[in-house]
Formats: C-alpha cells, sequence, structure tokens
C-alpha cells in the first residue's frame, strides 16, 4: 500500500530502506521530473549561492572573500540602497492590489455564464497574451507631442508644453505601477478562474440551507476555504513578479531610468550580472532578492491561513 | 456541477449590475491597447506619426503585413524554418512540461513518503531565485553536456520548469478526494493507471490551465543564450530583428505583435471551451 495517510504510527516504525523501497513508486513518478530539476535548477541556484561569497570576473577563478560582496551592497552602495526603496515601494503597491485584482476580477466572473465567462477571461488575461503590446502604453505617456495623453491635453489647451511622462521622477512610478497593474492578471489569475470551477455547487446550496445571508459571507465562508490552494499559489505568483520588476519597467522609462527613480533591485542585478560581469556580487543582490521572496512568502502564508475565520 | 443551469443563492439584482459595470469598465481598459495594435497594424506609415495622433486607423491598408512578409522572405534562413521552429519547441515544449510535472506533482500531493516535504518546499522556493542570476550556471552546464546549439537547450530545462509542477500540486491536493484513490487500490489499480483515469482527468481544468501559459511562454520565446545557429532560432527572434530596423519597420512591427497573438488566443480559445465542457458533463467529486 502507497497510501501512508492512514496509519503514520505503523508507518513510521518500519526501517527506512523498507519504507524507500515501498514507496518505490512514487520516487519512479518523480524520477524525470526531479533529474531535471537537480540539474537545470537546483545546481545553478546552488552555484550562484556560492557564488555570492566570491569575487568572480567570469575570466578569472573565482576568489573567496567572506561576507564582503553583502557588506558592501549595504555600507557602499548608494544605488542599491535606492533599489530596495524602489523595489519595496512598487512591490508593496502592485502585488497585493495586483492578487486582490485577479481574485476579485476571477471571482465576478465566475458568475457569468460559461460561453460569456470564457470570452471575458480572454480579455482580462489578454495583457499577459500579447507579447510586448504593453509597450502601447509607453506610445500613450509618450514625452512628446505624438504621445497621446500629450497630444489630447495640448490639443484641449490644458498644457502649453508635453509633460514628460517617462522622464520626470514625479510621474515614472505611478506609470509603472499602472501598467504593471495591468499586466498582473496572468497565471495566478487563471489558477483562480479554474479553482472557482473546480468547486462543487453543493457547497453553496448546503451553505445557503445553514444560513449564508450574502455573496460576501459565502466568498468568505465557502468559497475562498475551499481554493486555499489556488489562493497560495496566486499569492506565490504575486510575489515573485512584484518584487522582480524589472524588465517591463527598462521597456517603458528606460535602464538605468532618469535619477534611478525606479531603479529596482533586478535592475541592479542586471547592471552587474549582465553589464559589469561581477558575477559575485550580482549573486549576492540575487540571494537578497530571494530572502526577500521568502520572508514575504512566509508572511503571505500566515495571512492566508487566518481564512474562513 | 449538474446544477450549472439552476439559479444562484445568494444573490441580489442590485450587486449584479454593479459587478457587470465594474467588469465592462475594468474590461475596456484591459482590452484598450489589444485594439490598439490590432488598429495600428492596419494604419498606413504617414498615419502612424501624424499630429494630433489618432487611436484608430483612417484608411486601413494591408501594406504593413506585405511588408512584414517582405523582410522575413528576404531573410537568410526562410521564415518557415522560424515558423517551424518555434512550433516545434512550443508543441513539445508544452507537452513535455505538462506530463513530467503532472507526473511529479501526483506523489507529492497525494502520497506521503521520506523527503516528500523537503522536495516540495525546494521547488516552490526555486521559484524566488531569479533565473537572472543563474544563467551562468546554466550556460556551462549545457555545454558541459554538449547541448549548446541544439533544441535540447530550450526544451529540457523547459520541461523542468517549477511553476507547472506547483500548479498541478496545488490542484491534486485540493480537488482529488483520498477516498476515490483509496477505493481504486483495493479495486486493485495500479498507481500508474489509477494516476492516469482517475487524478488526470479530475486535473483536468489545472493541466488546460498549464497549456495555456506553458505554450504563451515557449511560444513568445526570443534569442537566448544557447542558440547561436540560426537555422534553429524562433520566429519572435526573426520579427524582433525585423522591428529593430527602425521608424521604416514601425508598420510590420505592428503587423507581427498582432499576427504572433493568434496563436496563444487560439490555444487559450480551445482550451476554454474544453474547462466548461469538463465541468458541465461531469458529476465527479464523491
Amino acid at each position: 500500500m502507497l497510501n501512508r495517510k492512514k496509519d503514520p504510527a505503523v508507518a513510521l516504525r518500519r526501517p527506512v530502506l523498507k519504507r524507500l523501497w515501498g514507496d518505490r513508486a512514487s520516487y519512479f513518478f518523480m524520477l524525470p521530473y526531479l533529474s531535471i530539476f537537480v540539474v537545470f535548477t537546483m545546481l545553478p541556484v546552488l552555484v550562484s549561492f556560492l557564488l555570492s561569497f566570491t569575487y568572480f570576473n567570469v575570466l578569472q577563478m573565482p576568489r573567496f572573500v567572506g561576507f564582503q560582496n553583502y557588506i558592501k551592497l549595504f555600507t557602499q552602495d548608494e544605488i542599491f540602497l535606492i533599489a530596495i526603496k524602489n523595489t519595496f515601494y512598487l512591490a508593496l503597491v502592485t502585488g497585493p492590489a495586483g492578487y486582490l485584482l485577479s481574485l476579485t476580477v476571477a471571482w465576478l466572473i465566475n458568475e457569468l455564464n460559461p460561453k460569456l465567462r470564457a470570452f471575458t477571461t480572454l480579455i482580462f488575461y489578454a495583457p499577459s497574451i500579447s507579447g510586448n503590446v504593453f509597450m502601447i502604453w509607453g506610445v500613450m505617456f509618450s514625452g512628446d507631442s505624438h504621445g497621446y495623453l500629450n497630444g489630447l491635453l495640448l490639443n484641449m489647451g490644458v498644457i502649453k508644453t508635453s509633460i514628460q511622462f517617462t522622464n520626470n521622477p514625479k510621474y515614472i512610478m505611478p506609470l509603472v505601477m499602472g501598467v504593471s497593474l495591468w499586466l498582473s492578471l496572468g497565471a495566478g489569475f487563471l489558477s483562480f478562474i479554474a479553482g472557482l470551477q473546480g468547486i462543487d455547487r453543493q457547497y453553496y446550496e448546503a451553505a445557503a440551507i445553514d444560513g449564508i445571508r450574502n455573496r460576501w459571507q459565502e466568498l468568505w465562508f465557502v468559497t475562498l476555504p475551499l481554493m486555499k490552494e489556488q489562493l497560495m499559489f496566486g499569492a506565490v505568483m504575486s510575489i515573485t513578479g512584484a518584487f522582480g520588476i524589472g524588465g517591463v519597467v527598462s521597456a517603458l522609462v528606460g535602464f538605468p531610468s532618469t535619477g534611478y527613480a525606479a531603479h529596482t533591485i533586478m535592475h541592479h542585478l542586471e547592471d552587474y550580472g549582465g553589464i559589469r560581469f561581477e558575477m559575485g556580487y550580482a549573486s549576492a543582490i540575487a540571494t537578497f532578492l530571494f530572502a526577500i521572496m521568502m520572508l514575504s512568502n512566509h508572511a503571505v502564508k500566515k495571512q492566508l491561513s487566518k481564512i474562513g475565520r | 456541477m449538474r446544477a450549472r443551469g439552476r439559479r444562484l443563492f445568494n444573490r441580489s439584482l442590485g450587486g449584479n449590475m454593479l459587478i457587470y459595470s465594474f467588469l465592462m469598465l475594468l474590461g475596456v481598459i484591459m482590452v484598450l491597447p489589444m485594439v490598439y495594435a490590432v488598429s495600428s497594424a492596419f494604419k498606413p506609415l504617414n498615419e502612424m506619426w501624424i499630429f494630433p495622433p489618432r487611436f484608430f486607423v483612417q484608411n486601413p491598408t494591408g501594406d504593413n503585413f506585405s511588408s512584414l512578409f517582405g523582410a522575413l522572405g528576404e531573410s537568410y534562413v526562410p521564415f518557415t524554418r522560424y515558423l517551424f521552429n518555434t512550433v516545434c519547441i512550443s508543441v513539445i515544449g508544452t507537452a513535455g512540461h505538462v506530463v513530467i510535472s503532472s507526473l511529479c506533482a501526483y506523489p507529492l500531493a497525494k502520497h506521503r513518503f521520506i523527503g516528500s516535504k523537503v522536495i516540495f518546499h525546494m521547488i516552490v522556493m526555486s521559484l524566488m531565485f531569479t533565473s537572472v542570476a543563474t544563467g551562468l550556471a546554466n550556460y556551462l552546464i549545457l555545454s558541459k553536456l554538449g547541448w549548446i546549439d541544439s533544441y535540447l537547450a530550450i526544451l529540457i530545462p523547459g520541461f523542468g520548469g517549477s511553476l507547472g509542477l506547483y500548479l498541478m500540486k496545488q490542484f491534486m491536493e485540493s480537488n482529488v478526494p483520498d477516498s476515490i484513490l483509496e477505493s481504486a487500490r483495493i479495486d486493485g489499480a495500479a498507481e500508474w493507471r489509477i494516476f492516469w483515469r482517475i487524478v488526470m482527468p479530475i486535473v483536468k481544468p489545472a493541466w488546460l490551465t498549464l497549456i495555456i501559459f506553458s505554450f504563451n511562454g515557449f511560444w513568445s520565446m526570443g534569442g537566448n543564450a544557447y542558440i547561436y545557429n540560426e537555422n534553429l532560432k524562433t520566429l519572435n527572434y526573426a520579427i524582433s530583428q525585423i522591428v529593430s530596423g527602425g521608424l521604416a519597420r514601425a508598420g510590420a512591427g505592428a503587423a507581427a505583435s498582432v499576427l504572433m497573438m493568434i496563436p496563444p488566443i487560439l490555444i487559450f480559445v480551445i482550451t476554454q471551451s474544453n474547462i466548461v465542457e469538463t465541468m458541465a458533463s461531469s458529476g465527479m467529486k464523491e
């Protein structure tokens, strides 16, 4: 018998080798995935982590420097401190907002009839499908008079000279946040949709009989507890997306952005890893980013466990 | 799910109206850039740069598309080769990723064995380590294996993506009841059979969803550091080369982004309509 959930006490008393052999089917199922995972994910991550304690310029052999990279990051690298501030600012706004938006839209769409629902899902998922169409926001907010918003405002006589939306630090952050939000209905959103559709209607019927009064109560006490696994998945997607923000920003406002107004940790990583080839330093940045994401994941997990209570 | 047609409980007309108008408004914002992209694809070159800028095309023309295909026809490698590469990578990559990660997700979600928790945690953690920092190590590993300049360099690492496994595991955990597995085992079904005949049909919405974003990811893959042979490069790479040809190619670029959107949308429509069908026809779940 493979399933040991029935009687764990008995299972635990058996010797380790016997248990491994007894579970051989499980290991066999995982073999293809895990061999790829170990070679192409775990090993590179481990290498990168170890490199973070070295000086490595790709040409010479890595030289062990202990915690020097980390110390330099926090004591000498002023731009990195700006990057941390920007990343947190962006992530704390777009992460939760994008997550709630995904969940709200998925929940509302779920009420529609099947045909209309598929169509609406497509509309909301469209930004994620569309590759680089988000650059259209760049055109809309372009700093010259050919930018749509500037053209419109100039024509109506609201402004005399065009506003530098993509260069003026005052406008860069809101612009980047808006576009990130627009792009945030991705994998998490689709998993919410699929999760909601997997909930048996019987639960709602039972809940209505048990005295659930309105759709809010239904959401909190029935729907959300039944899709906890999907909520967790969506949260990880939001966290990695929000803290890993970088490419979209560069495409919209350039890299580096004016006065580092939208310089994120990812940009800093790109700078040292992809341009200066200081791989040890870049690895230290990546490890720090990883630590942030792990901590936020832990915090979110705690919050999610309160659902339905 | 049998009760799909019956009325919903706990709903009010006012609430519904509010919800629909909210969705409409938001939907317009989401879809606006798409409309613009399609409209731009049909703009003649002189309309792209007029002042004041116009959102909709005035004199639609197919010039952009013919200029795109003209440029693709002049390339050193025939356009069909790029298309073939991209279709191959997208189809094989998606199929392999879905099967391999589902196989691994099943024991992680439904069996308990030595190492199951540790393995799962490591996979989720790996999602949070950015691939920018691991590129160098990946390159070294691929070159040691001799896979540089072959499909393998893209496909095999793609099979082992963490995202798909995580999604499948979460759905199997919440949607597949232990009692069904238990009774199948009592009936003498082998794990292999249980996986294909019971688990996978129940989590059909999950793998249909996974197909959507896995295909989308492979399809939009551009040039990368592992492929140098022009004959093996992707359509997206070829198009980005054409578009980088400056202002004169802006029209062709607009046409290309519209054409490149079509296959992912088709996949989306096919899989979504399948999800709806599964839901309507199955009375699964205990």
